[in-house]
């Protein structure tokens, strides 16, 4: 029966509270993500159309692989048919907006207030919140770049030239795209909680993930360091072909692993930061 | 216990809080009362470290609670029932909220049942009226057992059941040995509710005082007669140095005469009456005359 109902001194037989631990947090953040019809709908969304996107590209050279000289055999890229730019270019956006939306839609309904109160530590939420969202990306990122990969490269092994995860460049490729989904997540939450509202932060995201790689090209040195410091080039460095060099001022491989893991790190400060600082 | 210290909060050149110094005792059932844009859910949101103040303190039981890792043991707390995501249902709302506080789960079943809403825990909050957020507001206030508890405008949205259910809870509360601060904008709501009073107006203490004192502080006890000749008795109270005013209905109303002196007069003079009725000012117009210089918002004035 409640404790509200006996008619007992609030003060004198209140319980030691419990530690306060991080995992609560997380556990919290959890039951919040988890409990939005919203975020099944995006990530279900994010995986079937990762696999879906993998495998038009790989049936479209299977059909096409007869016609196709001799030269453009030589320079096949079967790796570029499990992660075709047109259709990882959506689930990047869908990334971006499903963490700019877990932050923003907080603020935004004026949850924030009420988590605020329940956990004054606003830095530890903001933590979890990370934790949790870069944990579930992971999932989904693993889901989704292994289907692709293997789907694709089951479909273009029938003309016998699959790749394995054991080919050059192969199993990279891979790992970038599965750490694609968090990083583009993490970086939706950094101008979630610095915008606090969801149009705006959708926006930004998608400017900052789809848009400025294509203002700084890669003929000039200057916007080609800019365009290699962007988040979705480095990961499009990292799934290309290592047998292909598509630009002069070519990023270098270990540069853009930094920039893959520098953005969302940066970001998950910067949202600690800004939330811890403001008042909700 | 909720201690304000001086506590002021600037907004650039506004001042929504300004230089609040009181103390809410536990126990009580305290109202806080002020007129729209008073300062009142603004110093709510100081106590809970939402805002910082920009000079003065905030403590609940001599801790700033900002600096607790964790809150609803020591404070429950509802500042708006909107401030829920409409996309969850109730449990997993208060499920997420109790766990952050290593709440158990069946401490979720128990507060919704206790407000009312376990039949509908499986819904969304979206679809909720503005009577469930505020019952489902009141249920995360109660989720940590707390020994404080703030309530700002809990009346909002309720049916008459409701309000009569709130304020059962709020004194049950109370008598427990708890802090309970309720806020609200209207006299008539703590006048049924609350036994002590705390009132502001643009942001500073106006009164901190019992419901009782508070009432006869201001209170202009006036008593409403009819007789068969109101000009004899007008002419008479007035030689007897009170006060009187003729209503439409034919009744007069006496300032200044207690109801034994004025029904002695009236006898003496040979003037018969036919109603005697003694009004006290209410806490309404205590309120109104209390706050009448400290409105922000005025309809009909042009700033």
């Amino acid at each position: 029966m409640s404790a509200l109902t006996e008619p007992t001194r609030a003060t004198g037989r209140r319980a030691a509270e419990p530690a306060a631990r991080f995992r609560d947090l997380l556990a919290a953040e959890w039951i919040k993500l988890s409990s939005l019809r919203s975020t099944y709908g995006s990530l279900v969304l994010i995986a079937v159309s990762a696999a879906l996107f993998s495998v038009r590209a790989a049936l479209a050279d299977h059909h096409n692989w007869p016609d196709y000289p001799a030269e453009r055999r030589a320079a096949f890229d079967p790796i570029h048919d499990a992660f075709p730019e047109e259709g990882w270019l959506f689930i990047i956006l869908a990334a971006g907006v499903v963490g700019a939306v877990t932050i923003a839609g907080e603020y935004a309904s004026g949850q924030i207030r009420t988590t605020f109160a329940a956990v004054p530590a606003r830095r530890a939420v903001m933590a979890a919140k990370v934790v949790v969202l870069a944990a579930v990306m992971l999932v989904v990122g693993v889901l989704a770049a292994g289907v692709s990969f293997a789907l694709s490269q089951a479909i273009l092994a029938d003309r016998g030239v699959g790749a394995s995860l054991g080919d050059p460049g192969a199993l990279r490729a891979v790992a970038a795209s599965v750490l694609l989904l968090p990083v583009c997540a993490l970086i939706g939450l950094g101008f979630g909680a610095l915008l606090r509202h969801t149009a705006p932060a959708i926006v930004t995201t998608t400017t900052v993930l789809l848009l400025l790689p294509l203002a700084f090209d890669t003929r000039n040195r200057w916007t080609a360091a800019i365009h290699n410091a962007l988040p979705v080039p480095a990961w499009e460095r990292l799934v290309s072909n290592p047998f292909i060099e598509f630009n002069e001022h070519l990023a270098t491989i270990p540069g853009s692993w930094v920039v893959l893991a520098a953005w969302p790190v940066f970001a998950a400060l910067v949202a600690m930061a800004v939330v811890h600082r403001r008042e909700p | 216990m909720i201690e304000l210290r001086d506590l002021t909060k600037r907004y650039g050149r506004t001042t929504a809080v300004d230089r609040l110094t009181l103390t809410v005792r536990p126990g009580h059932v305290t109202g806080f009362l002020g007129p729209n844009g008073a300062g009142k859910s603004t110093t709510l949101r100081l106590v809970l470290g939402l805002h910082r103040p920009t000079s003065g303190t905030a403590l609940v039981d001599g801790h700033p609670f900002a600096q607790l890792p964790r809150g609803l043991r020591h404070v429950g707390a509802l500042l708006d029932a909107g401030d829920v995501h409409g996309g969850r249902s109730a449990r997993a709302h208060l499920r997420a909220l109790a766990r952050s506080n290593a709440i158990g789960r069946s401490r979720v079943d128990e507060v919704l049942s206790e407000v009312g809403l376990a039949g509908v825990a499986g819904r969304r909050i979206g679809g909720f009226s503005l009577g469930m957020k505020q019952r489902l507001g009141i249920a995360a206030a109660l989720l940590g057992d707390p020994p404080v508890l703030l309530f700002d405008e809990p009346f909002n949205g309720l049916d008459p059941e409701g309000v009569r259910w709130v304020r059962g809870l709020f004194q049950r509360l109370a008598a427990e040995g708890r802090t309970v601060l309720v806020s609200s904008h209207l006299m008539s709501e703590m006048a049924q509710t609350a036994d002590h009073l705390v009132v502001i107006g643009r942001g500073e203490l106006i009164a901190d005082e019992s419901l009782a004192e508070f009432a006869a502080r201001s209170a202009r006890p006036h008593v409403v007669v009819r007789t068969p000749d109101p000009t004899a008795l007008t002419t008479a109270v007035r030689e007897a140095g009170a006060a009187v005013e003729s209503a439409a209905d034919g009744s007069l109303t006496v300032t200044g005469l207690t109801p034994a002196a004025l029904g002695d007069l009236a006898y003496a003079r040979g003037i018969p009456l036919h109603e005697l009725v003694t009004r006290a000012a209410s806490l309404e117009e205590a309120f109104m005359d209390l706050t009448a210089d400290r409105v922000d918002y005025r309809a009909g004035d042009h700033r």
